[in-house]
Order: structure tokens, then sequence, then C-alpha cells
């Protein structure tokens, strides 16, 4: 690197450092763990945050397998009806809690001060804070399985669906102390989610390298600016029902309590504010990452660069005023009903300029087709389904007919599976050489991606006709003869084919980093900072703070004859 | 590394590079995140005024707080004087208007005091007792606590300040905890008005 010319992965091998691993020398684990419990490092905080998600994800993976086995056939009794309860109210509650939102503040964690050119995040303590919030409520959550039972001694994990409509929750119905568990976890991990927001927005704004002016900065990093203030707008509403609830079930307060005049709709709407956005904050993550693995398997500079930055704005904007979509079937006057159905088809425009801008940076591109850029295409034609069944059920009448159907399951899965998983896989075989210096195996990747994509869709695909057919979600299980058998029968088998992915997928992270290839400083021949320092970065990040003048920093640090800084 | 700095000079080496300072932009960013959150409060307050199924109703007990709404919003004026005076050197008269703040925050806590234990004791509404009674205790409670949150910081900036632990680079930390003060009477306004202005017709 340090003669300006383009460098790969193979050319200096000289001067690649082989990556330090703990458990090489003696007493090296002790004094690791200590490091983990201790660090502000924003690189260490963020794998702790998506090797954490990562578990989460297999325990609430394992969870959905064996409701998917109750459901494989007609009058099953594999599992008890209120072990299915907690079952599915707990794979969905941690899904989004302590999977979606840990792993994307994982990547915001680890990428967002590299790609701005910053030694770390503003506040380190309060970083640091912001996980293990997050561990602590992660855990919190999934102890009460042991504690849940309470002095009623009734009940014992959380069982009331994770957006624990009122009044289901009242003391009457919820006895003992599984819901305390659940508002109490939410609250915690919600709080360590604001800081952490709070973060990555002062990061953005104050930290980023001489040159980097905000229409400079990587749209991955625009895109989580975004995010973050979506976190701060939302998460509070969440925050807010939560100490209502509390309020309710331990000082008698009538929030949503229907017999002395409180409201029980009042929670879905609060729950809901909170709720759309969430659904926002998940998968502008996924567009970030899209945005930045695209273009450097395409070689070619991003399409639209302003109009990407327009999209994300007009979509977080926007999806603070639809929740109430949610809602259709509560009853709202008809202009309520037209009001969110049209705000909901506007977030259409904004996420399709977006579509076809990926696909105007790769028309006419050189594609290369490596493992990220392989999750990314899929990504396109999988969130296109997911967001053409969001269109339909944003008609209100539509609505009516299939609201908590498996239409509506089989809608949001493509978004979170086929949407964010997918750039989350994208994302780890994109990052992983510059985080552990060594390449995640191609082969190993392929299997994992057909696995995964023929399971998903085989999984999900079906339960979309389920739907239609009437059968609602949430159901313990079915009578035959309604013609659900084949569509649930499809679907179980599906969730082999998405175990074995997964497996694979796992196995690669743990092959490649004891025997995959020797990375490089920049394995991808890509374009933003991260890839200018060493893989794994040191401590400080970079040894001397660079200086941007272009959008693609690297490019002209590659291509001092014909840099990006002249066109701009 | 090297090479970045090597590169030909543009516009960027004539303008200089200030960004602005964290704890400013993360005042701000918290300010934000807590209006948020008193938001949820207040829609929940204005959804259940006249909703109440059973006394006491807000016009048999509110009365309009004058005096300790004036401490309040006064203190916002005492805080700014005291900034003042802090930038132009002025010790001891930063000292007094920095207490006189402290002051004012206290006696309106005092009020709240006051007239939570005559409507628990005397007029007999808890937060348990009808929707009214729980919307007014959560969303002036929670106002309340910020109150005290921003006590604790005016008290730690006094006392480091009387220890002479405030140095010049300290001057942005009594300005953001000033920002967080404001917030804090801003929000008293909106609370003063819903509640006090609004449903005490109810």
């Amino acid at each position: 690197m340090a003669n300006g010319t383009t460098t790969t992965a193979t050319d200096d091998d000289d001067f690649v450092i082989t990556p330090t691993r703990p458990g090489e020398e003696k007493g090296a684990w002790s004094a690791w763990i200590q490091d983990l419990l201790f660090t502000v490092d924003h690189k260490k905080l963020g794998l702790m945050y998506i090797g954490s998600g990562l578990l989460f994800f297999v325990v609430a993976g394992l969870m959905a397998t064996l409701i998917r086995a109750q459901l494989a056939f007609p009058n099953s009794h594999l599992i008890a009806p209120d072990v299915y309860n907690r079952f599915f109210t707990m794979h969905g509650t941690a899904m989004v809690f302590m999977v979606g939102m840990p792993i994307i503040f994982g990547m915001a964690n680890y990428l967002v001060p590299i790609m701005i050119g910053a030694r770390d995040m503003a506040f380190p303590r309060l970083n640091a804070f912001g996980f293990w919030m997050f561990f602590f409520s992660g855990w919190f959550l999934y102890f009460s399985y042991f504690a849940g039972p309470g002095l009623y001694n009734a009940g014992s994990a959380p069982d009331i669906g994770w957006f624990a409509y009122s009044p289901l929750t009242a003391k009457a119905f919820s006895r003992g102390h599984s819901s305390d568990y659940w508002t109490l976890s939410l609250l915690s991990s919600g709080i360590g989610s604001m800081a952490t927001a709070l973060n990555i927005i002062v990061t953005t704004i104050s930290l980023r390298c001489k040159g980097m002016t905000l229409g400079r900065m990587p749209l991955f990093v625009w895109t989580f600016l975004v995010v973050a203030f979506l976190v701060i707008l939302a998460l509070p509403p969440l925050s807010a029902c939560q100490i209502m609830l509390i309020l309710d079930r331990y000082l008698g307060a009538k929030f949503f309590d229907t017999q002395s005049g409180g409201s029980a709709v009042l929670w879905q709407h609060f729950f809901w504010i909170f709720g759309h956005p969430e659904v926002y904050i998940l998968i502008l993550p996924g567009f970030a990452a899209m945005n930045e693995i695209v273009p450097v398997f395409s070689r070619k500079p991003i399409f639209g660069y302003p109009i990407m930055v327009g999209a994300n704005v007009m979509i977080a904007f926007i999806s603070l005023g639809v929740w109430a979509h949610h809602m259709f079937t509560v009853g709202m006057t008809s202009l309520g009903n037209s009001f969110f159905a049209i705000s909901t088809m506007l977030v259409a425009i904004p996420t399709g300029i977006k579509i076809f801008n990926w696909i105007g940076t790769m028309y006419g591109g050189k594609i290369r087709f490596e493992m990220p850029m392989i999750f990314c295409i899929a990504f396109l034609f999988q969130f296109l389904i997911a967001g053409l069944t969001g269109v339909m059920l944003s008609v209100a009448p539509f609505d009516w007919q299939l609201s908590d159907s498996y239409f509506v399951v089989a809608h949001f899965h493509y978004v979170l599976i086929g949407g964010l998983l997918y750039t989350i896989f994208a994302s780890i075989y994109y990052w992983y050489p510059k985080a552990f210096g060594r390449m995640m195996s191609h082969k190993i990747g392929l299997w994992h991606f057909w696995l995964f994509t023929i399971g998903f869709h085989l999984t999900f695909g079906p339960q979309h006709i389920a739907g239609f057919l009437g059968m609602p979600r949430r159901i313990y299980t079915y009578e035959a003869g309604r013609g659900w058998e084949i569509w649930n029968l499809m679907s179980s088998i599906g969730v082999i084919f998405q175990l074995a992915g997964v497996l694979l997928f796992v196995w690669n992270l743990i092959y490649s980093y004891r025997k995959g290839k020797i990375a490089g400083d920049d394995p991808w021949d890509a374009w933003t900072l991260e890839w200018a320092t060493t893989s794994p970065p040191p401590d400080y990040n970079f040894e001397k703070i660079p200086e941007v003048r272009s959008r693609r920093p690297l490019w002209d640090l590659k291509h001092p004859d014909d840099p990006d800084w002249k066109y701009e | 590394m090297d090479t970045f700095i090597n590169q030909p000079v543009s516009i960027d080496e004539i303008t200089p590079w200030r960004p602005p300072s964290i704890r400013k932009v993360g005042m701000l960013t918290l300010i934000t995140t807590e209006s948020a959150l008193f938001a949820i409060f207040v829609v929940a307050y204005i959804f259940y005024i006249g909703k109440s199924l059973n006394g006491p109703y807000p016009h048999e007990l509110l009365e309009i707080p004058w005096s300790a709404s004036f401490a309040l919003f006064g203190s916002s004026a005492t805080i700014t004087f005291a900034e003042f005076a802090l930038k132009k050197g002025n010790r001891p008269l930063f000292h007094l208007w920095w207490f006189i703040t402290i002051a004012m925050g206290i006696y309106f806590l005092g009020f709240t005091a006051y007239e939570w234990h005559e409507f628990i004791f005397e007029k007999h509404l808890t937060i348990s007792t009808n929707v009214f009674g729980t919307t007014f205790y959560s969303l002036v409670g929670l106002h309340a606590s910020h109150v005290v949150v921003g006590l604790l910081l005016l008290g730690t900036i006094l006392i480091s300040s009387l220890r002479n632990k405030l140095d010049h680079e300290h001057h942005e930390h009594v300005e953001i905890i000033s920002w967080y003060w404001h917030f804090v009477d801003a929000v008293w306004a909106v609370v003063l008005t819903v509640v006090y202005f609004i449903s005490a017709h109810y």
C-alpha cells in the first residue's frame, strides 16, 4: 500500500499481518474473557453484538423448528398448547429484539467508525453500556423459563405474542411473572438501543475524517444515520408502552383497563407507533449492505447516490405515519383506513427507487459472482416479493380478509428473512475477511446459499397459499380436510433445508477462522475506507487519520491518474 | 496511509474542517428521544381527558400552579445569567445565579410534592382511582423525575465549581446542562397547557 499502487490479496503477502486469535498461547483464555468484559473498543463490541445475536438466532430458530414440527401434520399433539404459545412468543420477541437489533447494531458498531475514518465511536463507554444492556435483557427474557411462574405458580415464559395485545397482558389474564419478564426485558433492551443509536448519530455527525462531507459519506453510513434517527424516535413509544404496562400491572393504573374507561386499542396504537418504524429499522440496514456490496461486485459506482439518500430519508419519514395498517380490523373510520392505506402504499415509491437503482448499478457492470453478491441478488428477488405482498396487505378490504392469517406470516418472513437475513449473510461474507483476516469458503458458501434458499422458499412460499385458504396465524393445530395439509407439510420440510444451510454457515464461520485463505487488506478491490487498513484492523483503526476527496477514497488512492474527485 | 495526504490540493485544504462537538450533538439527540417519550404520555393524557368513569374529576382538583410555573420558567432565565457570568469569568456571580436556579427547581419539586400530598390524602385521587389519576400522575411524575435528574446535574456543576474543579474546558458541560434544563422547562410549558389549562374544564 505504501507506494500507492493497486494491491490485491496475493501480491503483497509480506505485508499481511496474520490475525491474532485468542487461545493460541497459554493462559490467553482468561485474558480474552477479561478483555471481552471490559472492552470499549467499537470493533470488539461490534463482533460481540453479532456473535450474541447469532447465538440467540440459533435458539429462536430452533423454537421455530419445533413450531413447524407441531404444524407439519393435522391434529398433531407433538408439543403442548401452552408450550406452543410460549414458543411463538419467544421466537418472535427474540428474533426482533435479540437477533435483528443486535446484529444491525453490531454492523453499525464495527463499520461506521472505520468507514468515516474515525478511531472509535463518539462515546465508547456508552457503547459498552448499550451492548451489556442488550445482552442482559436477552438472557433476562430467556430466564423467564425458570423464574416466570412467580408467586401464583402460573405460566412460565411469556405467552402473549410478540406484540402482547391488551387485555391479554392484564394481571387477571396473565398471572405469574411471565409478562413482567417480557416487559422489563424490552424496556431495558430499548434503553440500550437508544444509547447505541445516539452514539451512531453523534459519531456520524461529529467524527467524520477531514474531507468526508455528508455528500461523500458511504451510503452504508448514510443509511445507518437514518436508522439511528428512526431508533431514537420509535423506541421511546415502546418504552412508554412498557412503563404504562408496568404501572397497570403493579400499581393498578388504568391505561389499558377497559373496565375503568381505559382502552385496549390504545396499546395497539402505541405499540405499532413503535412497531412499524421498527420494521424499517430492521430492513434499512439490509439496504445499507446492498449499497456497499452491489457496486463493488458490479465494478461500478452506485447509481443515483443522491436519490438513494433521499429515498432513505423518505422511507424513514413515511414509516412514522403508517402504523395503523396493522390495525385495519379494529374498526377505524373510513378516513383513517384511507389515510393509512395510502401512506403505506407511498412507501413503495422510495423502495422501488432503491430496487431500480441497484439494478441500474448492476446494468452494464462487470458482475463478479462472489458469495456476498449472490446473496444480494437473491435479496433483490425476495424483497420484491415481500414488497408486493406488502402493497397487497395495505389495501384495507384485502387486509380484512387476510389479517392475522398465514399470508401475513409469509409476508413478514419474506421481509425479515428474504430481505434482512440475506443481507446479513451477504455482509458477513463480505466483511468477515476484514474482521478476521481470512476469506470465508466459497464452496461451503454455495452449499449454504442453495440449501437455505430452497428451504426458505419451500417454507414461506406455501404459507401465502395456506393464508389464502384461511389458515389463521398462531393456530395450535388444525383438522384435516381443509386443504391446508400439503402446504403445511411443504413448509415444515423446508425447515430441514434451512437448518442444514444455517449449520453449514456456522461451520463455515468456524472453519474459515482456522483454515480460510489469508485475505489481505483489500480482498474485494473495494473503495471504502475500511479496506485501507489492515485485516483485522489495529485498535486505533488508522495510523494516520485519512483525508478523503471523493465518495470512493480507495479508488482515488489506487488510480492516481484517474481519481473520482475530478468528476464529483 | 501517507498517500492520502499526498493527493493534490482541493477546496478542502482552504476550508477548515470543524465538525460539531460530540457533547452538543449528543445532548440534542437525547432531547429528541426524550421528546418522543413525552409525546406518547401527552397523547395518552389528551386521549383520556373526560373518559374517567368515576371521580374525582380534573375540574374539582386542578388549580393553575402560578408560583411553581413562575419558578421553573424563571430558572431558565437565571441559568442563562449564570452562563453569561461564567463566560465573563465572574465566578461568584456564576455561583449566585446557579444557586438561585437550583433553589427555584427545588421550589418547583416542593410544590409538586405538596400538590400530590393534597390530592392523595385529602382528595383521594391515586394512580389507580380512575384514568385521570393514571394519566395525571404518570405525565406529571415523568416530568418531575426529569426535574430531579436536572437538579442532580446542576448540583454536580455547583459542587465541582465550588471545589475549583470547573476549568475552562468544562464550559461546554455547563452549556449542554443548561440545554437540558431549558428542555425540562419547555416540557413543563406543554404539561401546564394540556393538564392545567385544557383538562381542568372537564
